[in-house]
């Protein structure tokens, strides 16, 4: 199979990486100094750190189980950036701070709302054991 | 600090150009990264300073973590990208540079009083 952080996936795992020192501080910085005012959302924000991390890692690890895990990762991210982004429009109250999430990632430019997408894009591409392309050269792949 | 939104928009200018030409960058841009990064340091400085003087409501803690913060991110990205010389090296030092931007336009946000 493909490197998971080489080509494309470099800069992948570079955004990543940034999101996930960002929604950690966001996260600590929230915990730290008022953690009662907004419980929802600031485990929301500490989710969003710890889906970031375990993509980065995973993406720089490399192998088929890493892979794997990033898939996990990144469709928590995705269905997470979806609830929290129209939950954050329909139950204000819910969300009395923001988290990475909220309002589909508008403080963060809305790319928390692309990168999964992206990221899932990558990782169908570097699929293990794909058909054709990504297949090693010597090795005999089979189905089973 | 405007300075270094000036110099980091030249980089991605710059960046931009080597993307679209598929080159990879050179000295030139590297060196341009490097004197973002002297200014970032005196920005850390200079913040400090200004920090520790200020009667307004900015979050002490917050300001001074992305002081630093931003710092990381030219040295990280030049060296994430130094080990792949493509045009996906090129484009993580357009992650890089872009980051700076983001970071230095919340920090203006955070000295202002209004970030949390």
């Amino acid at each position: 199979m493909r490197d998971l952080s080489s080509g494309p996936g470099r800069v992948l795992v570079f955004v990543y990486g940034v999101f996930a020192v960002a929604a950690t501080g966001r996260s600590l910085v929230q915990l730290g100094a008022d953690a009662d005012k907004a419980p929802v959302a600031y485990s929301l924000s500490l989710l969003a750190a710890v889906i970031y991390l375990v993509a980065t890692t995973c993406l720089l690890l490399g192998g088929r189980r890493s892979w794997l895990i990033a898939v996990v990762a990144c469709t928590i991210e995705l269905v997470g950036v979806l609830v929290v982004g129209t939950l954050s429009y329909v139950d204000t109250a819910l969300f009395p701070d923001k988290t990475v999430w909220s309002h589909f990632g508008q403080g963060y430019g809305f790319l928390p709302l692309v990168l999964p997408f992206v990221g899932l894009a990558w990782l169908r591409v570097t699929r293990p054991a794909a058909h054709g392309s990504t297949v090693q050269r010597g090795t005999v792949q089979r189905s089973t | 600090m405007g300075a270094v939104l000036v110099l980091s928009v030249v980089a991605l200018l710059g960046i931009a150009v080597l993307l679209v030409k598929d080159e990879t960058a050179g000295d030139s841009l590297f060196a341009l990264l490097a004197v973002i990064e002297v200014v970032l340091l005196v920005q850390l400085v200079i913040g400090s300073v200004q920090l520790s003087g200020t009667e307004r409501d900015v979050s002490g803690v917050l300001f001074v973590s992305y002081l630093v913060g931003i710092l990381t991110a030219l040295p990280i990205g030049a060296f994430w990208s130094l080990a792949e010389r493509t045009r996906a090296g090129t484009a993580v030092l357009g992650a890089a540079a872009f980051t700076v931007v983001a970071l230095e336009l919340r920090l203006d946000v955070i000295w202002a009083g209004a970030g949390a």
